[in-house]
C-alpha cells in the first residue's frame, strides 16, 4: 500500500448527500481544528483539536476521533455512483483544513487518484506554500472571504484578514476553480457597503468571478450549550430573503456571478 | 436521438371545476349493483357458474343507473354520486352489515349510507348467506392456518373479502378490434367445438358467457349514447350541446368497434376501466402503459391535423379525474390497511418496447403533465427508468416529484425485467411489463398475478420462537424449543427460520383456498376475454386461463427483523451481555412500558382462559382488572433501568439502512427467511408463489398487533414499510439509506419492493437539486434497487395538516406503493408518515 494512504488525521464527521458544497452529490469531510474562531460559527465543537465532549438532545458524545486516508477514503467511496452521475466527489470542510496539512493533501490526493471531484471549503489562513501543496490535487476552492476590513474581521474570528486576503490574490491566478463565499452575518458584514467592498476586492482580484452568498442561520446554537460555551450570537435574526436578494443585486453590479447559498 | 414535445401543456379550466364536482360530497354507498345482481342470481339457480356471472353482468349493465355528470369529456359512471361505491355481496357482505352505524364515522375511509340503502341491503344480504366466497374459502381452508389467520401472523384479507382485481388487461386489443372483434375470436372458438369434445360443456358455457359479458358492455355504452342525445336536445349551451353530441357519437361507436381517433379510444379504454370494477370489486385494476397503447391514435390524429395538444391533455387530464369518480368501502380493518380511498389504479409512462429500445414518447410527458393538471391520488402514477431513458424525462418526472404528491413511483427496467424472465416469462413480455396496484410487475393481457395476496408479519414468528410456538396460549407455530437451548446463535436463527417456513405454509394453505373459492363461485367472463389465453383455452382467468400464473403475498418487517437478529446475535452470543432470557422478559413487560390495547387484550383472555381451565371462572370486574394492571404494566424502578440500559445497547448497535456491509448482508438473509421458502409452493392455477416486499400500509394496524421486538421496537408500534429501514433508524443520509436498501435481493422479490423515502422540499430546490435527486434514483437503480416512491412535504405541513385538516382537504402523501389525501388517512397512519426519517440536502 502506498504510505500517504495510512497519513493519520483528525475529523469529527463525515456527511454525505451534501448538494450546497461544489458540483454535484459530494460527500463533506470535516477536519477538526481551526485558526480562526468566528462569533456565529455554526460548528463550534470543529474550533479545537482536542477531542472534547459534546452533549445534544440529551446525549453526550465524543467528537473527534483520529483516522486514516484509507479508512476516510473507503466511507467516501461508497457514494461513488452517486459522484459519477453528477460530477460530484469529496469536500473537506472543517475546521481548517489548512491545520492538517499532509492529511488535506493526502485526502485530496487519495481522492484524486479514485477519479473524483475535489473541493474545499476553506478560509486560506495558511503560509501561500502550505496551500500550493493542495492545488495540484483539488478542483474547487471555495474559499471565504467575510470582510475587508482588518479591525472588525480580528474582532469577530479572533485575526485579521491581510494574509487571507493576499491568498485570494495568489488563487484567484492559481486555483483551478476559485469560488468566493461570503457568509452574511448580520450586526457583522451584513450592511450593502461591506458586501461591496468585497465584491470590490473581488472583482479586482478575479474579475467576472464567481461569489456565494451564505445567509446565517442558527443551526449551530444548541452545540455551544452542549459544548458549555457561550453562544455570543443569540441575539441577531438571519437575513430576509429580501435582503439577501438586495446584497445580490449589490455583488452582480460589480460584473460577478452571485448566487445566494451555495 | 428522440426528440419529444417537452413544453408545458396547458390546464383547461374545465378540469378544476370537475375535480371540484368530484369533491363536493361525502362518498356514499349505493345499493342498484347489489340489488340486480341479486335479482339475477334468483332466477339463474342451478345454471352453470360462469353463465350466472355473465347473466347477472348483463342486468346490471342494462338496468344500472347511468348519469352524465357535469361538463364530462369522458362518460361513464359506477354511481350515482361522485366518488361513490357500489357492493359486491357475492364476495362477502357480513362486514359491511356489521359496520352499518360506524362506516360513516370511522376514522380510515368513512362513507355516508342512507337508512334506505341499509334497509335494502338488509333484503339483500339474506340471500348470500352461504353463498360467498368468503364463505367457501373458509371451508377449504386447514384448521392450523385459520389459527395462524386469528393470531394475525398474516393476513389474507383483501381476496378473502374482495374480488382480486389486480390485473391489467390488453386495452390495446379492445382499442383496436373493439368487443365486436373480441367476440368474433370467442365466436371462432365456438365453431371450432365439436358436441363430442370432451371440454365442450365448460368451453361451450364460458365462451357463451364472454359473448354475453361483452355484448352488455357495448349496450351499456349505448345507454350513454342515447342518454347524451337528449341530453343535448335539452341544453341550451350551444358549445355543451356540441360535446353531448360527441359523446353520443363515441359512445355509439366505442367500444363496440375499434377506435378511429384518439378521442373514441379514450372513451374505449375508460368503458373497459369503469366495468372491469363493475364486474367485481376487486382493486388495482391498473391501466398500465397508457403512453404505448394510446399513442398510435394520438399520432395518427395529430400528423392529420385532427387534434390539437391540448385538447388530447384535455382529455387525458378528464380521464385522470374519472380514475378519481370510482371507490370501493372495504371493512374498518381492511381499510386502515388500504388507507385512503384508494383504489390503485396503476398507470405507467416510459421504459423499453419488447425488443429494448427506449419507447418514451409525447404522450409519457402529457401522463406527467396530467398528474400535475390534476394533482389527486389516482391514478398511481409510475414511471419506468432504465439505463437509455432520455434525460428530460427523469428530470420532468422530479419536478412532479417536487410538487409533493407522492408521484410518480420509480420502477426500475435493469431489475424487473429480468426478475421476471427468472419467473418464466419470455423476454418480450418482461421488456412490456407495468406494474400492478402499489409495486407488482406484470406482463398486461397475459397474467393471473394474484399480486397483493396476503400480508404476511415477519416479527411474528420470532414472537412464536420465544414462545415455544405459543401466541397467548395457544399453540400456534410447530414447537421449536424452549430458548434456554438455544446455546448457539445458529439454534436460535434456525427456529426462527421453521416458525417462518410453518406460517408461510399456513398462508399458501390460506391464499390457494381462497383462489379455489374465487374459481368456484366468481370466475370473471368479462376479464377473461381481455386476457390471454383464456379464450383460446375456453376457461377463465381464476380457473387458470392466464398464460402467466402466479400468487404474490408481501413480507414486511425486514429491517425490525434484520435489527433484532442482529441485536440477539451480537448482544446474546457474542458479547454474551445479555441472556435470551433476560431478553424474553423484556420482551414479554414490553420493556417496562404501558401495553397497547390489543397486546392486553390478548394477554388478558389468556390468563381469564387459563384460570377457567383451573376451575377459577373472573367476573367481569375482575376481568377489567386484570386488563388494566396489564395496561398500566407497572414495573419495579431496578427492573425498569435494567431495560432501559438493554434498549439503550441495542440502541447503539449498528442498524440497517446505515451504509454497513454487515448488517444489510445479514439483513438480505432475514429477507430470504421469507422470499426463499415461498417460491417452493405452488397455486391451483398452475402457477408458482412470489414474493414481494411490501406492506401497502398494513405495517400500521398490523404493528398494532405486534409485541415488543429485539430491536427495541415498542409493542403496538408500526414495524418497517417495505424494504425502508425503521423509521427514524436510517441516519447517515438518503445515499447511505439507499446503498443499504440496494444490498437486499430485489430480484428474488419478483412480486415487488417498495423503498419509501422522505424528503424536504429544500432538497429538491433548484435545478441542480433535480439533478441530484435524479442521480440518486439512477444511483440505487444502478446498484439493483427495484422501486422508490418519495414523500416530498416538510414536516411542518404535516403537523399543521393534522390540527387543521379543513385546510387541506387534497393534501395528497404517498403512503406506501400509492398516494392518498392525507387527511382521510387515521391518525396512527399519518403519525407513521410524519415520523419516517427526513432526509435533507446538506
Amino acid at each position: 500500500m502506498q504510505d500517504y494512504l495510512n497519513t493519520i488525521g483528525r475529523i469529527f464527521d463525515i456527511q454525505k448527500f451534501s448538494v450546497h458544497d461544489g458540483p454535484g452529490i459530494r460527500t463533506i469531510v470535516f477536519l477538526k481544528g481551526c485558526v480562526l474562531r468566528c462569533k456565529w460559527c455554526c460548528n463550534p465543537e470543529s474550533q479545537n483539536y482536542e477531542i472534547e465532549q459534546m452533549t445534544t438532545a440529551g446525549k453526550t458524545k465524543t467528537v473527534g476521533r483520529d483516522v486514516t486516508v484509507k479508512e476516510v477514503m473507503e466511507e467516501v467511496l461508497k457514494d461513488r455512483v452517486y459522484f459519477r452521475r453528477t460530477g460530484g466527489g469529496i469536500t473537506l470542510s472543517g475546521g481548517e483544513s489548512l491545520c492538517q496539512p499532509d492529511f488535506a493533501v493526502a485526502l485530496l490526493r487519495a481522492a484524486k487518484e479514485n477519479g473524483l471531484s475535489t473541493a474545499i471549503e476553506s478560509t486560506a489562513a495558511a503560509p501561500i506554500e502550505t496551500i500550493r501543496k493542495l492545488l495540484p490535487y483539488l478542483d474547487h476552492y471555495l474559499m471565504d472571504i467575510k470582510h475587508t476590513n482588518p479591525e472588525k474581521h480580528k474582532e469577530f474570528t479572533g485575526r485579521d484578514n491581510r494574509l487571507m486576503l493576499e491568498n485570494a490574490r495568489h488563487l484567484a491566478k492559481e486555483a483551478r476553480h476559485l469560488v468566493i463565499r461570503v457568509p452574511v452575518i448580520p450586526t457583522f458584514n451584513d450592511t450593502v457597503e461591506e458586501i461591496s467592498a468585497i465584491a470590490a476586492y473581488v472583482s479586482e482580484i478575479m474579475p467576472g468571478g464567481e461569489i456565494h452568498l451564505l445567509p446565517y442561520h442558527r443551526l449551530g446554537s444548541d452545540k455551544y450549550k452542549g459544548l458549555g460555551r457561550e453562544y455570543k450570537m443569540e441575539h441577531i435574526s438571519p437575513p430576509t430573503d429580501e435582503h439577501m436578494e438586495k446584497l445580490l443585486e449589490t455583488v452582480k453590479k460589480f460584473g460577478l456571478q452571485g448566487q445566494i447559498g451555495g | 436521438m428522440a426528440e419529444f414535445y417537452i413544453e408545458e401543456i396547458k390546464k383547461s379550466p374545465r378540469i378544476s371545476r370537475l375535480v371540484e364536482h368530484l369533491f363536493e360530497k361525502m362518498p356514499q354507498i349505493e345499493a342498484d349493483r347489489a340489488v340486480l345482481l341479486t335479482e339475477s342470481y334468483k332466477n339463474s339457480e342451478g345454471k352453470p357458474v360462469i353463465t350466472r356471472r355473465a347473466e347477472a353482468f348483463e342486468h346490471i349493465l342494462k338496468n344500472i343507473p347511468i348519469t352524465i355528470r357535469p361538463e364530462e369529456l369522458i362518460v361513464g359512471s359506477a354511481t350515482k354520486q361522485p366518488r361513490s361505491c357500489q357492493v359486491f355481496p357475492e364476495f362477502s357482505y357480513q362486514w359491511l352489515e356489521d359496520e352499518f352505524d360506524t362506516v360513516e364515522t370511522r376514522t380510515a375511509d368513512p362513507f355516508y349510507i342512507s337508512e334506505e340503502t341499509k334497509q335494502t341491503l338488509r333484503e339483500v344480504y339474506k340471500y348470500w348467506k352461504g353463498r360467498t366466497t368468503s364463505e367457501l374459502a373458509l371451508e377449504y381452508m386447514s384448521e392450523g392456518t385459520k389459527t395462524a389467520m386469528a393470531h394475525n401472523i398474516f393476513t389474507p384479507g383483501n381476496y378473502f373479502y374482495n374480488g382480486v382485481g389486480h390485473v391489467t388487461v390488453n386495452y390495446a386489443e379492445v382499442l383496436e378490434i373493439g368487443f365486436e372483434g373480441i367476440m368474433a375470436k370467442a365466436k371462432t372458438e365456438l365453431e371450432g367445438l365439436s358436441d363430442g369434445d370432451a371440454d365442450y360443456a365448460e368451453k361451450n358455457a364460458f365462451l357463451n358467457a364472454v359473448i354475453k359479458s361483452l355484448e352488455a358492455a357495448c349496450l351499456y355504452a349505448e345507454r350513454y349514447a342515447l342518454l347524451a342525445v337528449e341530453m343535448a336536445k335539452a341544453e341550451t349551451d350551444s358549445k355543451r350541446k356540441l360535446e353531448l353530441a360527441l359523446i353520443a357519437n363515441n359512445c355509439a361507436n366505442v367500444p363496440r368497434k375499434g377506435a378511429k381517433s384518439f378521442y373514441e379510444a379514450c372513451q374505449s379504454f375508460w368503458f373497459v376501466q369503469m366495468l372491469l370494477q363493475t364486474e367485481s370489486s376487486g382493486h388495482s385494476i391498473s391501466p398500465g402503459r397508457f403512453d404505448q397503447y394510446m399513442y398510435p391514435y394520438y399520432k395518427k390524429d395529430l400528423d392529420e391535423g385532427k387534434i390539437t395538444r391540448e385538447f388530447a391533455q384535455e382529455l387525458m387530464d378528464c380521464i385522470w379525474v374519472k380514475l378519481n369518480d370510482l371507490n370501493k368501502v372495504r371493512d374498518a380493518a381492511s381499510a386502515e390497511g388500504f388507507a385512503g380511498y384508494s383504489l390503485f389504479q396503476n398507470l405507467i409512462a416510459g421504459g423499453q418496447n419488447t425488443e429494448g429500445l427506449d419507447a418514451t414518447n409525447d404522450l409519457s410527458f402529457m401522463c406527467i403533465n396530467a398528474t400535475a393538471h390534476v394533482s389527486l391520488p389516482q391514478p398511481s402514477f409510475s414511471v419506468r427508468i432504465w439505463n437509455g431513458t432520455p434525460h428530460e424525462f427523469i428530470l420532468r418526472a422530479a419536478e412532479l416529484t417536487r410538487m409533493g404528491l407522492g408521484l410518480p413511483a420509480y420502477y426500475n427496467d435493469e431489475v424487473i425485467i429480468p426478475a421476471l424472465v427468472s419467473r418464466g416469462l419470455t423476454l418480450e413480455d418482461a421488456r412490456d411489463y407495468n406494474i400492478i396496484g402499489c409495486v407488482e410487475p406484470q406482463k398486461s393481457g397475459k397474467t393471473e398475478g394474484w399480486h397483493d395476496a396476503a400480508f404476511f408479519n415477519m416479527c411474528r414468528p420470532l414472537e412464536l420462537v420465544f414462545g415455544n410456538g405459543k401466541d397467548f396460549g395457544v399453540q400456534v407455530g410447530p414447537k421449536t424449543g424452549e430458548i434456554k437451548d438455544f446455546d448457539t446463535f445458529d439454534k436460535f436463527y434456525s427456529a426462527y427460520k421453521t416458525q417462518m417456513r410453518k406460517m408461510i405454509e399456513y398462508m399458501v394453505n390460506a391464499n390457494n383456498s381462497i383462489d379455489v373459492a374465487h374459481a368456484k363461485r366468481c370466475p370473471l367472463p368479462f376479464l377473461s376475454s381481455m386476457v390471454e389465453d383464456c379464450i383460446k383455452r375456453g376457461t377463465s382467468v381464476q380457473q387458470g386461463g392466464a398464460v402467466y400464473n402466479f400468487t404474490g403475498p408481501q413480507g414486511f418487517g425486514i429491517a425490525n427483523m434484520a435489527d433484532a437478529l442482529y441485536a440477539i446475535k451480537t448482544l446474546v452470543y457474542e458479547q454474551k451481555k445479555y441472556t435470551l432470557n433476560q431478553f424474553a422478559d423484556a420482551l414479554r413487560n414490553n420493556y417496562g412500558e404501558e401495553m397497547p390495547p390489543v397486546i392486553a387484550t390478548g394477554l388478558t383472555t389468556q390468563i381469564v382462559k387459563e384460570l377457567a381451565l383451573k376451575g377459577r371462572a373472573l367476573s367481569k370486574e375482575e376481568i377489567s382488572d386484570v386488563y388494566i394492571k396489564i395496561t398500566k404494566n407497572q414495573t419495579p424502578e431496578d427492573k425498569k433501568r435494567f431495560y432501559d440500559k438493554l434498549r439503550e445497547d441495542i440502541e447503539a448497535l449498528p442498524k440497517f439502512g446505515n451504509d454497513n456491509l454487515e448488517v444489510d448482508l445479514f439483513a438480505r438473509d432475514v429477507a430470504y427467511t421469507y422470499t426463499k421458502p415461498l417460491q417452493e409452493f405452488k397455486n391451483p392455477r398452475g402457477g408458482i408463489f412470489q414474493a414481494g416486499l411490501y406492506p401497502v400500509s398494513a405495517n400500521v394496524p398490523l404493528g398494532a398487533q405486534t409485541g415488543a421486538t429485539p430491536d427495541g421496537r415498542l409493542a403496538g408500534t408500526p414495524v418497517a414499510d417495505g424494504v425502508s429501514p425503521a423509521a427514524g433508524r436510517d441516519v447517515n443520509g438518503p445515499t447511505a439509506s439507499c446503498n443499504s436498501v440496494a444490498r437486499l435481493d430485489h430480484f428474488i422479490a419478483s412480486n415487488g419492493t417498495l423503498f419509501n423515502m422522505k424528503f424536504h422540499p429544500s432538497a429538491l430546490k433548484g435545478q441542480s437539486g433535480l439533478e441530484s435527486f435524479a442521480a440518486l434514483v439512477c444511483g440505487y437503480f444502478e446498484q439493483k434497487g427495484m422501486h422508490m416512491q418519495f414523500n416530498v412535504v416538510s414536516r411542518e405541513t404535516l403537523l399543521d395538516a393534522q390540527k387543521y385538516p379543513e385546510k387541506y382537504k387534497t393534501l395528497v402523501v404517498r403512503v406506501a406503493g400509492y398516494s392518498a389525501l392525507f387527511t382521510t388517512l387515521s391518525r396512527s397512519l399519518q403519525d407513521d408518515i410524519i415520523n419516517r426519517t427526513e432526509q435533507g440536502g446538506f
